[in-house]
């Protein structure tokens, strides 16, 4: 496992320090300069964005293991280790977090207190970090948990009216589905101990156990419950719209952007890789969850009547092409779902700041309120555009091509499943525009006429996110080649866990003639 | 894009030039310039008029992505990118809540179709291995492709052609596509994008005639022949001046289904560009008499135009003489040779395919007295048009009648592409066929005997239309028949439209209500329920020792009443 670029240097251990460290700094400082405070933040979080960025260049390209590994024994008595590394999979996860935490801090201000509100947020992406590149499944516990505290205090201390009880559901939610993983977590190291001969947290160690069937069945539905609510999963999804309508605009932005994949992620790389039978024994349930999911979300969102509250249940189906991409098992879908959380987390984050700018000048998220504001804000009504058009999924734009491979793959194994997840293509297209429509056509009335153009420095801190829009829209190749093998890698090895075929398109080389028959590989494994 | 999830799925951005591609970038070039400077002046004075370049240009851009891409996914990302430029265009007054609604309606049905793009890739993508149409072609001709996958295929690229092409029952947003500038409804909404569904099942033409089900085929060209009749009806009643053309546009592409479904792939491409020449020509000088009489665009308001717009109405007039099917004209070879085709394939669509004709002469007669003949009814609308009493249409600026006058010289000689007398004269079905062989029919030889009967039958059908309209519309002979049902375009529109705001609406109310009422409910309710039991076990906490002493006692006789029971003592 260890590889020329998990050099001596632990980088990753430092990533996760350098904010926590900030986020105590920024606590410590005096508020009589509340600007220095700003810039020190802001400073910590560029910082990790850096070194995301230079793990970024660093990373091998082709290498389906894990990188930049640093492991070091913590509590040997029970096997818990500090453990650390990054793949394919949590690779752009990782840097997804350090470039959207800068650009929330600096794309929002909270309407009060900004102290305590960077400092939640340093320490929010410490956690984060944590969560994605932790290989000890204690040490992912530890950080899975500490996200929330930070989160609660975001969205109860600086949301909006209804802060107190969407922080309070999240936090509930969240702890009811977590408390259930922790007993797994114990009981799966506990029970792999009889196969492995000692007890480890280990998750490289703990793929090599076997467990029973039923107690590996029972064990993943204890993991998969924590996942999708964090997800969320339809029907556990409520706690979202509440929290993200509430949440300050730097929150939201996190929320969707970030921290919803912890749940996405979590299947992957640890519901899958403990209990890969499990995992294909309940495909059909969450196949048919995540179908739920798309068009339930799209179908609720085209009825909202807050625009965050719209945006917020566009991510339930989003979040659910993921799920369905996951739960396909194969590598296209499995890549393209990987590709659909970085995008998401682009897209979404982007529509988030600019519904934050749009409460900014107008202090109402009511569609019924809003109204031609393209008359009088042309760029800011474009940039609007070109991010919708991205969450909708126009090719040319970065939500395309992950949903693209997801569906694409997802075909290959859940093929009516995919027909009516497709319709959600169709819904997506009908909120957003419909929305669009009634916010920014249309001659603008009295109250709106004043609405203020995009600022060069709202601009600026859009502008990664629109290069990323594109960028990623056009060339995915660069992150299809580092996330792919990694993808491979876990196909790999529940192939081998469970007897599991993937499915391959018949191959049609130079006129050469095979069976090209689709309906042989069609359903497979009902 | 390149997309590249390894050994799995491969698509590069693969373009390539076959006389295929070629000959529609071609003519979406032609015409894109031509409608390009017609735009300078027709936008002349616009606010926007900077802006409004941006998108015709980034349409022409998409379209030819969509043309010349080599595998599906390149064609997608065009046809979606023709897509979004035709919703920022339809929308482009933006400020004017019907133009929004258009543009998202469009926008929206195109979606619907575009599912049936997805799913046609998919599929090719499971059987082929790849989304590159040689190797989809190449199954379909060595018969490698399962019958039922490759209609499959066929079938879902026909939902999104219908999407595209605003066939039945995915038309309803082309009519409405008229709310954007009319240099935009010539290019987008009548020569090039609309026709993106025809090119596409040309191109996978082996697919649909050689590997797939009988009915496929029969599918294709019966929805083909139905529309085209189905929307020259709802023209003959129409208003609107743009409204009879994009009725007309939606009819014409039935025409070039019907080909397509009879196997006659190189009619359907002559009739595109045949139609390309006529109708971006009558949509431009539609523009040209909207522009002239002040942004009027009821018919019942203008009449006598040719005295005042001479240039429009002669190069108009030669637009009308193409559709309607009048030799030499363009219009006449490329209807005749797909009417040809259908009968070879059934009579019954012939007959159809007949009677379309006969009304579209009909029709366009009819938008030709009313615009440039019978009496000037607009002196009496002088009010409406804001100019007070002196009010006079006028003749389009030069940069606006110069294309005109172009395309008029197209839709003139544009038949000489592709003429019947012997195989030497048809040039186009020698240019493309290397790409249609095997998809192509071979005419019968019934078909091929009475085929100048058949021409001439057609002629006779021209005729009797215009004949007719000149009876009812110059002459008055004849009542007018405009019944309200065509007008309103058999209130199928309007159904759909009651539909989705109606039921469709409250179906997705009821969801949103559900959401929050039942799913959340259940959250909520399991919360409070929680915290009502914490009440209740509250009460037990007393504080009172002798009460805890009753529970106690009473929790140990239980307990050995259990061990009783159980034979442990």
């Amino acid at each position: 496992m260890p590889h020329t670029s998990s050099l001596q240097f632990p980088i990753l251990t430092v990533l996760i320090l350098v904010p926590a460290v900030g986020a105590a700094v920024v606590a410590l400082l005096s508020n009589r300069r509340p600007e220095f405070v700003k810039l020190a933040a802001v400073g910590f979080s560029v910082v990790t964005g850096g070194m995301t960025l230079w793990m970024l260049r660093a990373f091998e390209t082709g290498e389906g293991g894990y990188q930049f590994v640093s492991k070091h024994q913590w509590v040997p008595e029970w096997g818990i280790g500090w453990h650390l590394g990054l793949d394919g999979i949590s690779l752009f996860l990782v840097v997804l977090t350090g470039i959207l935490f800068p650009i929330a801090m600096l794309g929002a201000d909270p309407h009060h207190d900004k102290k305590p509100y960077l400092a939640w947020m340093l320490l929010l992406e410490a956690g984060m970090l944590g969560a994605f590149v932790s290989l000890d499944l204690f040490l992912f516990f530890a950080f899975f948990e500490l996200v929330l505290v930070p989160m609660y205090f975001l969205i109860g201390g600086w949301g909006y009216d209804q802060r107190v009880y969407a922080a309070l559901k999240f936090f509930i939610y969240t702890m009811v589905g977590s408390a259930l993983m922790l007993v797994g977590i114990i009981t799966t190291a506990f029970l792999a101990r009889q196969s492995l001969g000692y007890l480890t947290f280990d998750l490289l160690e703990l793929q090599q156990a076997s467990f029973a069937t039923n107690t590996a069945r029972w064990l993943f539905l204890a993991f998969a419950l924590a996942f999708a609510v964090k997800v969320p999963v339809f029907p556990l999804h409520t706690w979202l719209p509440d929290a993200h309508t509430q949440a300050p605009t730097g929150g939201s932005v996190i929320l969707a952007g970030v921290m919803l994949k912890l749940g996405t992620y979590g299947f992957l790389r640890f519901a899958f890789t403990l209990f890969p039978e499990a995992a294909r024994y309940f495909r059909p349930l969450f196949l048919t969850l995540a179908v739920i999911g798309i068009t339930y979300g799209a179908i609720a969102a085209t009825m909202q009547k807050d625009l965050k509250r719209l945006v917020a249940y566009s991510s339930v189906a989003h979040l659910g092409f993921i799920v369905l991409g996951s739960f396909a098992f194969t590598t296209q879908a499995v890549t393209g779902g990987v590709l659909q959380m970085i995008n998401h987390g682009v897209s979404t984050g982007a529509l988030f700041l600019m519904v934050g700018m749009i409460y900014d000048r107008r202090h109402t998220r009511q569609i019924a309120e809003l109204t031609g504001i393209q008359a009088v804000a042309p760029i800011f009504a474009a940039v609007f555009t070109l991010v919708m058009l991205s969450s909708i999924g126009v090719p040319g734009l970065n939500g395309f091509v992950g949903e693209f491979l997801v569906l694409i793959g997802s075909f290959l194994t859940a093929r009516w499943w995919t027909v009516i997840a497709a319709t959600g293509v169709i819904i997506a297209a009908l909120y957003l525009l419909w929305a669009y429509q009634r916010v920014f056509h249309g001659e603008p009335d009295e109250a709106n006429k004043s609405f203020r153009e995009l600022s060069w420095s709202e601009g600026l801190v859009m502008l990664p996110l629109l290069g990323l829009i594109v960028f990623c829209g056009v060339y995915p190749k660069p992150m299809l080649d580092r996330i792919q093998p990694s993808v491979t890698v876990l196909m790999t090895h529940i192939e081998e866990k469970t007897g599991y075929v993937e499915p391959q398109p018949a191959l049609f080389e130079g006129g050469e003639e095979h069976a090209v028959e689709a309906d042989a590989h069609a359903e497979e494994g009902e | 894009m390149v997309v590249d999830a390894g050994r799995l799925l491969q698509v590069d951005l693969g373009l390539m030039a076959d006389p295929l591609s070629i000959t529609m970038a071609l003519f979406v070039t032609g015409i894109g310039a031509l409608i390009h400077l017609y735009a300078v002046g027709y936008m002349h004075g616009d606010p926007k008029f900077s802006k409004f370049f941006l998108y015709p240009n980034l349409f022409v851009l998409s379209m030819l992505m969509l043309v010349l891409g080599s595998n599906m996914l390149v064609t997608f990302l065009g046809w979606e990118g023709v897509g979004a430029c035709s919703y920022f265009l339809i929308s482009f007054w933006h400020t004017s809540p019907a133009n929004a609604t258009a543009g998202k309606k469009a926008f929206v049905t195109n979606r619907v179709g575009d599912w049936g793009f997805m799913m046609a890739m998919f599929l090719t993508f499971q059987a082929v291995g790849t989304l590159n149409y040689g190797p989809l072609n190449e199954a379909a001709h060595s018969g490698s492709l399962a019958r039922s996958t490759a209609t499959g295929i066929a079938m879902m690229l026909f939902v999104g052609a219908c999407g595209k092409s605003a066939q039945l029952p995915l038309y309803i947003w082309l009519p409405d596509a008229m709310a954007g500038p009319t240099p935009v409804s010539a290019l987008i909404h009548a020569a090039t994008m609309v026709t993106a569904g025809v090119y596409l099942m040309t191109r996978t033409g082996a697919v649909l005639q050689i590997a797939s089900y009988d009915w496929a085929p029969w599918a294709v060209a019966g929805i083909g022949a139905a529309t085209a009749l189905f929307a020259a009806t709802i023209a003959v009643a129409q208003h609107d001046i743009k409204k009879v053309l994009a009725y007309s546009t939606v009819s014409q592409l039935g025409y070039m289904f019907l080909a397509v479904g009879s196997g006659a792939y190189v009619a359907a491409i002559f009739h595109m560009i045949t139609h390309a020449f006529f109708k971006a020509l009558l949509f431009l000088g539609s523009g040209s008499v909207i522009n002239g009489m002040h942004h009027e665009q009821d018919m019942r308001k203008m009449g006598m135009l040719r005295k005042f717009m001479p240039i429009t109405a002669a190069t108009f007039i030669v637009g009308w003489l193409a559709i309607a099917g009048v030799p030499p004209f363009a219009g006449f070879w490329s209807k005749d040779e797909i009417l040809l085709f259908a009968f070879d394939k059934s009579p019954i669509l012939w007959v159809v395919g007949f009677v379309t004709a006969i009304l579209t002469a009909y029709y366009m007669t009819r938008q030709v007295i009313l615009v440039f003949f019978s009496e000037a009814r607009w002196e009496t609308h002088a009010e409406e048009h804001g100019a007070h009493g002196d009010f006079k249409p006028h003749e389009s600026p030069f940069t606006m009648v110069a294309p005109l006058v172009v395309l008029a010289g197209l839709a003139i000689v544009g038949g000489g592409l592709q003429l019947p007398f012997s195989h030497k004269t048809k040039f186009l079905e020698q240019w493309l066929e290397p790409l249609v062989e095997g998809a192509e029919r071979q005419l019968g030889t019934t078909a091929e005997d009475i085929k100048w009967v058949l021409a001439g039958i057609a002629i006779l059908g021209a005729i009797a239309g215009i004949l007719g309209a000149v009876a009812v519309y110059q002459q008055k002979r004849v009542k007018p028949v405009e019944p309200a049902i065509l007008a309103n375009g058999w209130y199928y529109d309007r159904a759909i439209s009651d539909f989705m705001g109606g039921p469709g609406r409250q179906a997705f109310e009821q969801v949103a209500w559900v959401d929050s009422n039942v799913v959340d409910g259940a959250v909520n309710g399991s919360a409070s329920g929680v915290r009502s039991l914490g009440g209740l076990l509250r009460k037990a906490q007393t504080g009172f020792v002798r009460n805890y002493a009753l529970g106690i006692s009473g929790g140990v006789v239980a307990l050995m009443a259990w061990f009783l029971i159980r034979g442990v003592l």
